[in-house]
This record gives C-alpha cells, sequence and structure tokens, in this order.
C-alpha cells in the first residue's frame, strides 16, 4: 500500500487531489461521493452580494478554455446559512476561498469565515484590487506584503495565498506572501487572456478578456511552482492543466506538495477521484512509498540557482 | 452594471445521481439538410429521464474537428425498454461536426441526465407546442409524457421548407394534432401563428403553452399567454462549461418579483416559467 498523506503545514490531507476554486461545488456531489478528495475548495466567496460578468461567459481555444465568469457572489451570509452547513457533512477539510477589493475589506471578511467547519483560508489575491487601478494585489510584491500582513492578523487558520501568473515578479510576490504569513502557496489562478471570432470581429467573451485554463496553461503553472518551491519554505500547491496522472506527478517533482485541478472537471466529472486512483497505481508499479518521495524530486543540479529567478525566456 | 443575485429559487430539483460513461452508437445518419439523427445504446442509470432534460456530450476530437468543452444536448427520445437514447442535432460547428463523423459501433462519452424537465400540472388538460427547426428535439418527447398524463396536445412544428419539418409522424404516432407551418408557405410569421394560436384558444381552450430556442416565439406565446391567463414554459440555452452548475457561465436573466435575477440553464433550467424569462 502507498501512502497518500500529504502534509501543508499543520494539514495532512489525505492525498494531494482537490478542486480548483471555481471549478467546484457541492453540486457534483450528484456524479460521485466528495468525501474522496484531499479537500474541498469553494468557490471565492466576497462579503457582498454580486452579479458576475456579461455572457458569453466562456469559450474555448484549440484545447484549453478562456474564462470571464467573474466572481458572481451570494455573500457572507448565504456561505453562513447553506454552503458552509452543507459540507459539514463531509470528514474531507473545507478550504474557504474569498476576495476583496481592498486590504481592509479582505481582512474583515477573512476574520468573518474562520468559523469552526472551516480548515483553511484561500485567499484570491489575483483579484482586482481597486485601490491599485484594478491591478491585482499579487502581481507586485508590495500589495502582497500589505494585504497578506492584514489578512495574517485577521485569522490563526491556515492562509493559502494563491497567487497570479499575471506578473514578471512571481518569486518576489511569493517570497512577500511567505514573509507575510502565508502558511501555502497556490500556485497559480488563470492568465489574462482574448479571443476573437474572426467572421464577427467580435471578442468571444463579453468581458472582451478572459482568463485561460486547461492543458495550455500547464507549462506556465509548472513554471511557477518550480519557482516558487525553489524561493520559499512553505508548501506549494500546483494549480493549472492538471489532468492526468502523470500531470500531478510533474507538479509534484517540480516542488508541489498537492495540486489542484479544475477545467478537467468539466471535461470529465469524475476525474479527481481517477487522479486519486490513478496516482496511487503509479506510485505503486514506481515502487514510491510516500508522496514526500516524489515532492520537489526535479533532477536540476546545480543549473538550478542561475535559473530560478529568470522571469524571461532564454 | 445592476447586480443581480445568482441565486436558485426553483431550488435544484431534479433528483437523484448523474451517470457518467460511455453508449454505443447504434445509427448516426441524415435526418434532413444538416440535421442528423443519433441513436445510442444506453445504460440503465441514464435512461431514467424526463422530456425537457439533457445530456452533456464529450464530442470527440478528430481530423477535422477539435472540440474542447463537452456539448449539451436535449434527450430527442428515451426508451429504456429498448436501452435506447436519441439525438436530434444540427451539424453547426466543431462539436457537433465532430459527432457527425462517428460511425456506428463508435462510442461517446454522456453525462446525465441533467436539468429539470417540463411540467405537467395534473390540471391540464389541453397542451400546445410550438416548435422551431432543432427546438424540437427538445419537444419531442413531451408529446409521449403529454399522452401519458393523458392530455392532447397540439404540435405547431415549423420550419423553413417543407422537405426540412421533422418529426411529424412521430407527434402523430403520440396522438398529437401536428400543424405544420414554414416560411416558404409564410405560415410561419408571428401573426400568422398568433391566429392559429387565438383560434385554439377560442375553440376549446388552452391549459398551458410550451417552447424552446426562439426569441420570436417566446415573446408571442409571453403575449398570448398574458392576455389569456395560459401558463407555460420555455427551454433555453446558453453557452455550458461544466452543465452540472459548478461554473455559472450558463446564466440567463429572470424577471422575478423584487427584480431580476439570474439562473443557471444547466442547474435551475434548462425549463424556466415562459414569464420569466426575457428575451435576448
Ligand atoms: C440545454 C441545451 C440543449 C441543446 N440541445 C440541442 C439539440 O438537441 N440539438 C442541437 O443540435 N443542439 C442543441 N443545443 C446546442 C448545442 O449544445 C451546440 O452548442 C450547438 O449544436 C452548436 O455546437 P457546435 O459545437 O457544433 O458549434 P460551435 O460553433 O463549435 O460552438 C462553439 C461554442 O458555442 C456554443 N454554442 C453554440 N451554439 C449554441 C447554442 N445554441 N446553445 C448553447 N451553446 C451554443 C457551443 O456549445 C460551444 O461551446 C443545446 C444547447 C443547450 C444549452
Ligand atoms: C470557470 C472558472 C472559474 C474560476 N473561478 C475562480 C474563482 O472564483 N477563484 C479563484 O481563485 N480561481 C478561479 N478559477 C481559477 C481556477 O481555480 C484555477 O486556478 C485555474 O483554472 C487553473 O487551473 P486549471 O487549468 O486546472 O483549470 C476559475 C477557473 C475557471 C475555469
Ligand atoms: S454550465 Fe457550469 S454552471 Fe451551468
Amino acid at each position: 500500500m502507498v501512502d497518500l498523506t500529504t502534509r501543508l503545514g499543520a494539514l495532512t490531507l489525505k492525498n494531494p487531489i482537490m478542486p480548483a476554486s471555481g471549478t467546484f461545488s457541492e453540486d457534483l456531489a450528484d456524479v460521485f461521493d466528495l468525501d474522496c478528495l484531499g479537500a474541498h475548495v469553494t468557490k471565492t466567496i466576497t462579503r457582498e452580494i454580486r452579479g458576475g460578468n456579461p455572457t458569453p461567459r466562456v469559450c474555448e481555444v484549440q484545447g484549453s478554455m478562456l474564462n470571464s465568469i467573474g466572481i458572481p457572489s451570494k455573500g457572507l451570509d448565504y456561505f453562513k446559512s447553506t454552503i458552509l452547513p452543507h459540507y459539514a457533512a463531509y470528514e474531507t477539510p473545507l478550504v474557504v476561498s474569498i476576495s476583496a477589493n481592498d486590504a481592509d475589506g479582505f481582512a474583515r471578511l477573512c476574520s468573518d469565515v474562520t468559523l469552526p467547519g472551516v480548515a483553511a483560508i484561500e485567499v484570491n489575491i489575483s483579484c482586482p484590487n481597486i485601490e491599485e487601478d484594478g491591478k491585482a494585489f499579487a502581481m507586485r510584491p508590495r500589495t502582497t506584503t500589505e494585504v497578506m500582513e492584514k489578512l495574517r492578523a485577521a485569522t490563526d487558520l491556515p492562509l493559502w495565498a494563491k497567487l497570479t501568473p499575471n506578473t514578471g515578479e512571481t518569486i518576489e510576490v511569493a517570497q512577500a506572501a511567505e514573509a507575510a504569513g502565508a502558511d501555502a502557496l497556490v500556485v497559480s489562478n488563470t492568465l489574462l487572456a482574448m479571443a476573437i471570432d474572426v467572421r464577427t470581429r467580435r471578442p468571444k467573451l463579453g468581458n472582451l478578456m478572459g482568463g485561460l485554463s486547461g492543458p495550455s496553461m500547464k507549462p506556465i503553472a509548472l513554471r511557477m511552482t518550480y519557482q516558487c518551491a525553489k524561493s520559499v519554505d512553505i508548501p506549494v500547491i500546483g494549480c493549472g492543466g492538471i489532468g492526468e496522472v502523470e500531470d500531478v506527478v510533474e507538479f509534484l517533482i517540480a516542488g508541489a506538495s498537492a495540486v489542484q485541478v479544475g477545467t478537467a472537471t468539466f471535461i470529465n466529472p469524475t476525474v479527481m477521484p481517477r487522479l486519486i486512483d490513478g496516482l496511487a497505481e503509479y506510485m505503486h508499479h514506481a515502487g514510491i512509498a510516500r508522496i514526500s518521495d516524489l515532492v520537489g524530486s526535479v533532477r536540476d543540479e546545480e543549473a538550478a540557482d542561475g535559473v530560478v529567478f529568470m522571469e524571461a525566456a532564454p | 452594471m445592476e447586480t443581480v443575485i445568482e441565486m436558485p429559487t426553483r431550488g435544484a430539483l431534479r433528483k437523484g445521481p448523474v451517470a457518467e460513461g460511455m453508449a454505443r452508437i447504434k445509427s448516426n445518419d441524415i435526418v434532413t439538410g444538416d440535421y442528423r439523427l443519433m441513436v445510442l445504446d444506453a445504460p440503465p442509470e441514464m435512461l431514467d429521464c424526463r422530456a425537457g432534460q439533457f445530456f452533456h456530450i464529450l464530442c470527440p476530437t478528430g481530423e477535422s474537428f477539435r472540440p474542447y468543452l463537452r456539448r449539451p444536448m436535449s434527450i430527442y427520445c428515451f426508451d429504456p425498454a429498448a436501452g435506447e437514447l436519441k439525438f436530434l442535432y444540427k451539424v453547426t460547428g466543431e462539436g457537433t461536426g465532430a459527432l457527425s463523423e462517428l460511425r456506428d459501433g463508435a462510442e461517446v462519452n454522456l453525462l446525465g441526465p441533467l436539468g429539470n424537465g417540463f411540467t405537467i400540472r395534473e390540471d391540464w388538460k389541453n397542451l400546445l407546442l410550438v416548435a422551431r427547426g432543432v427546438g424540437l428535439a427538445t419537444l419531442a418527447p413531451l408529446a409521449k409524457e403529454a399522452r401519458e398524463a393523458g392530455c392532447t396536445l397540439t404540435a405547431i412544428c415549423s420550419a423553413r421548407t417543407e422537405a426540412l419539418l421533422m418529426s411529424i409522424a412521430e407527434f402523430e404516432a403520440m396522438g398529437a394534432e401536428v400543424i405544420p407551418v414554414t416560411d416558404d408557405a409564410g405560415t410561419s410569421g408571428v401573426e400568422a401563428l398568433r391566429e392559429v394560436i387565438e383560434g385554439r384558444i377560442a375553440e376549446g381552450g388552452l391549459d398551458a403553452m410550451y417552447t424552446c430556442g426562439s426569441n420570436r416565439i417566446l415573446t408571442l406565446l409571453q403575449d398570448i399567454g398574458a392576455r389569456h391567463a395560459i401558463p407555460g414554459e420555455i427551454a433555453l440555452e446558453q453557452q455550458m462549461a461544466c452543465g452540472l452548475g459548478m461554473c455559472h457561465c450558463c446564466v440567463r436573466s429572470f424577471r422575478r418579483e423584487g427584480g431580476i435575477v439570474h439562473e443557471r440553464v444547466c442547474r435551475e433550467g434548462p425549463v424556466f416559467d415562459l414569464q420569466e424569462a426575457m428575451g435576448w
């Protein structure tokens, strides 16, 4: 028997497979028993009730997709009255994803979701910050430090910072989040992208631009996971384009201690349980006893030191 | 921008587990023009369906077509006894193009049945549906349910040309009276349809009306429904990713007491109250 458990700071998960925020909800329980997952991660919630973006909210781009869902949210009260009690029926730890458009509001919400039944808080600092002209908090180290310090002071629960690929300062941002007290990094959110229908000359998304996710995101998220794992001591959770057992193993080797699966669930709603079984089978055949034997086992040798901090393609 | 709440008010009516798995193609032939009928050998857990529900189909990538997301497809016909499931589709793009290339014996991955079907209230006796083009696929199984509920059904089937009219025999076999209308004959316009429907109401009354897809027909039925206090339902389409209610990409707007709400076509729909639906 292989041991699939993985440690993320104070939290031990029964396996390293969990859903990515916004691509998962209670509704998936119609398809399989959600208690098989390593963790449950909610769609990002905001304090206030919010509508999402105009439709069309998704489009496909050669084997991947763009989305401009936005963060439609039923608000904090609905979360407390309906969503939280729903997950109480499961043993799997619940991770609540939150966001706000200014640092103080973010911290207040963080404090308000520090509730029994919540195992960790994932802070979606890849969302726009209105105090910085809509630039995401996690685009720059300074704004990352500012918001993470306030968030850290607002909760004793494990705090996971979800990073954005829309930055040229991946490592500085990762280190800023760690220094400000993050317990783990989730790497990463979607990459800002666009698609136009050449026939009508209209952008394919109602919001004009949106986030790229799915297989095309994988090499980018893997590169960031590697860079983050090399430059911080807190655990890294890989996310982006994961859909096959080999993808999971690749992220673990790059340094991730766990992974999140997003878009792949849309294509194959049972992909997460399949990945859990497939990973156990892979490890069994490869003679790997523990997840930790894989984590960060990339053979990059001395070349790594000079290259990790690179923010441009050679 | 107005803030609209994306909150289910009909509740998640859909019952039970949703199956995901393979079904084998028995046939996949052209019906007329760009329309094809796919007949599948489906496992029993996929065949506990209601008229108006849909499946989310994983269209395979091939040489000419590379769809990525699944495509929602209405259940055109389901027969638990024969173990059969049928889809009627119009070949328009990547997804349906990929489906059209599948040969007999090939397998496709299906997720479903999904969504909430049409309702036939116990006190309804005379039903009317208006179907245009591929909307037939969605409304056809209602004929069987209407017969089982002991209702009489009038089906107005609309198409561009007479050659493109489909399913008339199937509707008649289910005891429905079919009124074919076409653009060619000039019988499918809004005013012509209004006359036919008003005629029905004058003759014997109507208890409910059903439609899907077309904005023009929606507006017409809303007007007739409001005037004569006749309830109705519409099946709506919207681009989908997950099909299960997780991603919130498939929302449409509805008029409710207190304002406009967004609901997910895949979860709260695809069948909605006729008067609450908003044009697009
Ligand atoms: C509940 C529901 C039931 C449906 N039932 C049927 C049916 O029985 N027969 C049938 O032929 N079609 C049906 N459709 C539309 C179908 O899902 C396809 O979207 C459409 O056939 C075109 O797909 P395509 O991949 O060939 O076109 P493409 O142009 O390649 O599609 C591009 C994208 O646009 C989306 N899209 C295009 N047209 C529509 C549409 N009308 N509604 C929603 N999304 C769309 C596609 O899903 C895809 O994501 C239904 C849609 C919904 C939501
Ligand atoms: C439809 C959709 C909605 C998303 N919503 C959120 C969200 O609310 N909060 C968040 O932090 N990330 C959100 N994401 C990003 C995913 O969590 C994930 O970071 C990204 O999709 C990359 O992973 P993937 O390639 O496995 O999908 C969303 C992604 C998609 C496709
Ligand atoms: S398609 Fe994902 S919520 Fe409807």
